[in-house]
């Protein structure tokens, strides 16, 4: 007799730990043949809120950290999804129906570009922000900031969008695809075990229609991707956010590539005065 | 560890008063550095926001008067002789021959060695400023760089008193100031206070020169005319003429601005003299309203405030004669002084 | 009379060239508008200056296509060293008329002339000659080699500073290579048109710039404009989300500088004059009429008498009165609308208990006019701490640490402005650090420079306006992949939303 396999439970990632959804609901995730695979948690509005507190919470202490710090933090990230790369070409397989040479160039990708957003997070002040030579005695200086708290509805895997979000800001993450939660959820037990501190990326699986509206008109949430919104009304997203003066990044189509852009659609820019003088 | 003992200082009313009844050197130093520091950006923009009020018409009328009456005619130099004093004294007694209505300036301000010609040359006109006539004012303390012993100082200005001076214009140390020594500069400021004093009990009144150039700083400028009216001093001065800059609006700015939280404080006034660099009426004019929109306009009398100047009320004179006539004037229409 | 009261020094308006009647300038042409003209005046004196034309929806839709036929045939295909030659003839006909342009924008807003000479229309130069030299270097403006331009530009501007917000939204657009339709504010028309005068002067090329004045209504039609790729608006709170809205889905690239509550934080070891100096001129600057005005006075609770009693002290020598009287610190108020708006704001914080206190100034017979104001012993829970009055009054409130300041400072649903006092810099570069606002003066407050962005956190907008990062408002990288979806969706959802 061939040995019985343990099934995973796959439940909400939030201020780093893995509760189920408050409201008790899951549902059933199938393999692109129709196969069960797993009951995933759906997430309701209660844990949208709940994922916001926890992310506004990690704000200070993120945005606290030093570049160089937050940078070595992503990229021990990688190096952990580096060494899962097998079980995220399974489950893409599995619940995509795609053969495992188009699942390992997704998973390639998607490290790489992680890898590429932790260099990200010493520098992009540097190349966002810079002096500015005012015609008075004043030293001026206008750097990027985070905005806050962010909400993302990524697409597909949405491996590939998580990394630009810590490289500025703590997120919320509903994932797109719906029927394909498999690596989120497994993406948020790397992130448990890495030394990312805990409401700095939260993931919520479910159903992204009901769920993103309660993001969108949130008050304390102060950006708003809209990546993998495509199949939504995310037209009403965007009208909700705007409300609150969100900023909005609208849909792309696939997945979106390597963008500086990204990171700093999340960044205010402070311009700082002071008097300089002798005497 | 021992601690150091309290240098005392000499005994001064106000400071005592604001300090308590022994003052110390340490005790001095620590109020002068606890006081409010100074933007120099701001006080310079604020200066030059004053400096663009328009004063057109009636009120410079009024202005180019007053300050007439509110300037030092000065000279100071090593080649001064009875004959240049003479004449100083002449034109500041009649500044303009040509218009009778033209206000009398409110000092001549020579060394102390030639208090005695400004005397005689003023005869009958010499007197209280605030009452028409013209008083003398002389320097001293080792005029302008206060290198002497403290000896010599206070015999230069008892010399200038007995002369007849009215006013003392006296040099802070400079040297013992920026070596942090303020306990020494406030005995010396005290003591030539002292050197003030005449025979009768009355005193020669005390102006302090803080030769601001030389300060530098508007912090130190700020504490210097603090520490100059805690020890006695009956105005502040900023310059000698003698090193640039001079006065300069920013620095009366805030030597106005310490005269106010001073008066805030006490209840005293206490005078400001901008000294030195002053040629344009267009420019004494922002001094005035630097004056009134600072402490007020009971400070724009002689006994509040003076300009230490010498080509300026020739280019007062000239203002003068284009309001009155309505067209431009030349150097040819005033006089040497 | 004292000398204090200063004889009067009016600045003649005998330079003003101005006609009893203007249109709106479509296509380099002044044309009829199809609304109902009405009048600007001068908010001193209540009098009419001259006409204006109103556009109706027709004339938007001829701006617009006037600015695209512009983009589409000429602007697009011109060099970027040609577009900075426009630019800088632009700044220098700015220069030679800046007398006459101070003038008009005195007049017709209520400000005083030293400050539109001074300030304003200094700054209007500044501006275009800074994003003249912008136009041919937009491989170096950070979003990569050559950034394209936009397309048609629809800004709506303010009434506080006319002709200021007019250089800051016309010379960026014109730089990156976008053609504009701008409409002025309906109180403040008037320098926008001498503005246009300049343009034929200048010979910039018919319909790169369309000025079309007019009321809300010409507002929301212009941004809401299917032809527009991009909106710029500088306004109201309340206005800016309302025009997010209306944009959602459209593809329309949107900056907005919206409204403000500015905490200008004192602390007890601050250079206290020039800290008087600035809480002054934070908030009574132009009448208070500053998205970025210092409204909100956070003083160290062991200061706070000493600051208060200082305050009144210096208030007590500012002039209110005739705008084009050259000693007038603080001109009118711009509208009677905004005048009653401050009354009911300063009524509501009488009653919530705050101690007013308004400097002794002589109120002249017509015209709008509000003595600056001062409001002590607020709390942060008063509404008149809160809302945005947009006038002179100032708010006091305390604060006992740093960190309590940083957090009263923060308390707020802006985010476009603050101020630091302090001689202490390792203070001021921590609380800078902290506080949540998009421009931040230490030791000095309401510094402008075309070098330095401008612009909010939070409820006050996005986007900046000055500097490197001005420009990013008007293009978009050349392989930006961040916008591809959406124009697609346009009218129809928006249209079945409304």
């Amino acid at each position: 007799m061939s040995r019985l396999a343990i099934p995973k439970t796959y439940k909400l990632y939030i201020g780093g730990k893995f509760p189920r959804s408050e409201s008790g609901r899951t549902y059933e995730v199938v393999s692109s043949k129709g196969a069960f695979l797993a009951n995933a948690a759906k997430a309701s509005r209660k844990d949208a809120r709940d994922a916001v507190v926890a992310a506004r919470a990690a704000v200070a202490g993120w945005s606290g950290a030093t570049g160089y710090n937050r940078g070595q933090v992503l990229y021990r990230i990688a190096e952990l999804l580096e060494g899962r790369r097998a079980q995220f070409v399974e489950e893409i397989s599995a619940t995509e129906g795609v053969t495992a040479a188009v699942a390992s160039a997704q998973v390639d990708a998607a490290i790489d570009l992680w890898v590429w957003y932790a260099g990200w997070a010493d520098k992009y002040v540097q190349v966002a922000g810079n002096g500015n030579p005012v015609s008075g005695p004043y030293f001026n200086l206008s750097t990027p900031e985070p905005t806050g708290v962010v909400a993302i509805i990524a697409p597909q895997t949405g491996a590939s969008l998580l990394g630009l979000a810590s490289v500025v800001a703590p997120a919320v993450i509903v994932v797109a695809n719906e029927s394909a939660p498999l690596s989120a959820i497994s993406l948020s037990e790397v992130l448990a075990t890495s030394d990312v501190p805990g409401g700095v990326i939260n993931i919520l699986t479910g159903s992204p229609a009901e769920i993103a509206p309660w993001l969108a008109s949130h008050a304390d949430v102060n950006g708003l991707d809209l990546a993998g919104a495509e199949q939504l009304e995310w037209i009403d997203l965007q009208i909700a956010a705007a409300d609150t003066l969100k900023r909005v990044l609208t849909p792309v189509s696939g997945i979106p590539g390597a963008s500086l852009d990204r990171i700093t659609a999340f960044t205010e820019t402070k311009t700082v005065w002071h008097t300089k003088s002798l005497i | 560890m021992t601690i150091e003992q309290p240098v005392a200082l000499a005994p001064a009313e106000r400071a005592i008063q604001i300090l308590g009844g022994d003052i110390t050197e340490r005790g001095l130093r620590l109020h002068l550095e606890g006081l409010s520091g100074v933007d120099a950006v701001g006080l310079e923009q604020r200066a030059a926001d004053l400096g663009s009020r328009s004063i057109k018409t009636t009120s410079k009328a009024w202005a180019l008067d007053r300050i007439i009456e509110l300037i030092d005619l000065t000279t100071l130099e090593g080649a001064d002789t009875p004959g240049k004093v003479r004449s100083l004294v002449a034109k500041a007694m009649n500044p303009d021959p040509a218009d009778p209505t033209t206000p009398r300036v409110a000092a001549v301000c020579v060394y102390g060695d030639k208090v005695p010609d400004a005397v005689a040359a003023l005869g009958a006109a010499h007197g209280d400023p605030d009452k028409g006539l013209i008083s003398v004012a002389a320097v001293a303390t080792a005029f302008p760089s206060g290198r002497a012993s403290l000896r010599v100082k206070l015999a230069d200005t008892a010399d200038a008193v007995q002369s007849g001076a009215d006013e003392i214009d006296m040099v802070i140390d400079r040297g013992a100031f920026l070596s942090g020594r303020y306990g020494q500069v406030f005995d010396e400021i005290v003591a030539v206070k002292e050197a003030c004093r005449r025979d009768d009990g009355t005193y020669a009144h005390l102006k302090v020169i803080l030769e601001t150039g030389e300060l530098t700083t508007y912090d130190n400028v700020r504490r210097a005319s603090w520490l100059s009216i805690l020890a006695g001093g009956d105005f502040i001065k900023t310059s000698t003429g003698k090193v640039a800059p001079a006065a300069t609006l920013p620095v009366t700015l805030l030597m106005l601005e310490v005269v106010r939280d001073w008066h805030r404080l006490t209840g005293e006034k206490i005078g400001v003299k901008p000294a030195g660099g002053i040629r344009a009426s267009k420019d004494a004019i922002k001094y005035l309203v630097t004056v009134v929109e600072t402490v007020g306009e009971e400070w724009l009398v002689p006994h509040l405030f003076r300009f230490g100047a010498s080509s300026l009320l020739n280019d007062v004179l000239l203002q003068r004669q284009k309001l009155s006539t309505g067209h431009y004037s030349g150097p040819d229409y005033v006089t040497l002084d | 009379m004292s000398f204090l009261e200063y004889a009067a020094a009016p600045e003649s308006t005998a330079i003003l060239n101005l006609r009893p009647s203007y249109g709106l300038f479509i296509n380099g042409e002044f044309v009829d508008g199809n609304g109902k003209p009405f009048t600007t005046i001068s908010p001193a004196t209540e009098k009419g200056i001259a006409e204006i034309a109103n556009a109706d929806s027709h004339d938007v839709d001829l701006a617009v296509a006037a600015a695209r036929r512009a983009y589409d045939r000429t602007w697009s295909r011109i060099s970027g060293a040609d577009r900075g030659k426009y630019l800088f003839r632009i700044a220098r006909l700015v220069q030679e008329r800046a007398r006459e342009l101070a003038v008009a924008e005195s007049l017709d807003n209520g400000k005083p002339i030293k400050e539109s000479r001074d300030v304003d229309i200094p700054l209007v130069a500044a501006w275009f000659f800074y994003y003249a030299g912008w136009a041919d270097k937009l491989d170096y403006a950070g979003m990569g080699a050559s950034p394209r331009s936009l397309g048609v530009a629809a800004q709506v501007i303010p009434w506080n500073f006319p002709l200021l917000m007019l250089a800051w939204k016309i010379a960026p657009a014109l730089a990156a290579g976008n053609t504009v339709v701008l409409k002025p504010a309906e109180t403040t028309p008037l320098t926008a048109l001498l503005f246009a005068e300049i343009l034929q002067q200048a010979e910039l090329p018919a319909g790169v710039v369309n000025i079309i004045t007019g009321a809300g209504d010409t507002g929301q039609a212009l941004v809401n404009h299917p032809d527009v790729n991009k909106v710029a608006f500088t306004g109201s709170t309340e206005v800016g989300r309302a025009i997010a809205r209306s944009v959602a889905g459209t593809g329309k690239k949107v900056t907005l500088e919206l409204g403000g509550k500015a905490a200008n934080i004192v602390f007890d070891d601050a250079p206290i004059d020039q800290a008087i100096e600035g809480v002054v001129n934070g908030i009574f600057f132009n009448q208070g009429h500053v998205c970025c005005a210092g409204s909100r006075l956070l003083v160290q609770e062991n200061i706070h008498e000493e600051v208060v009693e200082r305050l009144k002290q210096r208030l007590s020598t500012l002039r209110m009165g005739d705008p084009l009287d050259k000693n007038t610190d603080i001109g009118a108020i711009n509208s009677k609308a905004q005048l009653d708006r401050i009354r009911e704001l300063t009524d509501i914080g009488e009653a919530e208990g705050g101690d007013r206190w308004t400097a002794d100034c002589v109120i002249p017979e017509n015209g709008f006019w509000f003595a600056p104001t001062i409001f002590d012993n607020m709390s942060p829970s008063s509404r008149l701490a809160r809302d945005e009055v947009f006038g002179p009054v100032l708010s006091v409130l305390t604060f006992r640490t740093p960190a309590e300041a940083i957090a009263k400072a923060n308390n707020t649903p802006f985010g476009l402005s603050a101020g630091i006092w302090s001689d202490k810099g390792s203070k001021v570069l921590a609380v800078a650090d902290q506080l949540k606002a998009g421009v931040i003066w230490a030791n000095t407050f309401n510094r402008f420079d075309p070098a330095s962005p401008f612009g909010g956190y939070k409820e006050s907008g996005y986007g900046r306006e000055g500097g490197r990062h001005g420009l990013a408002a008007y293009l978009q990288s050349a392989t930006d992949s961040g916008q591809a979806v959406a124009t697609t969706r346009v009218a129809i959802k928006k249209e079945a939303s409304k």
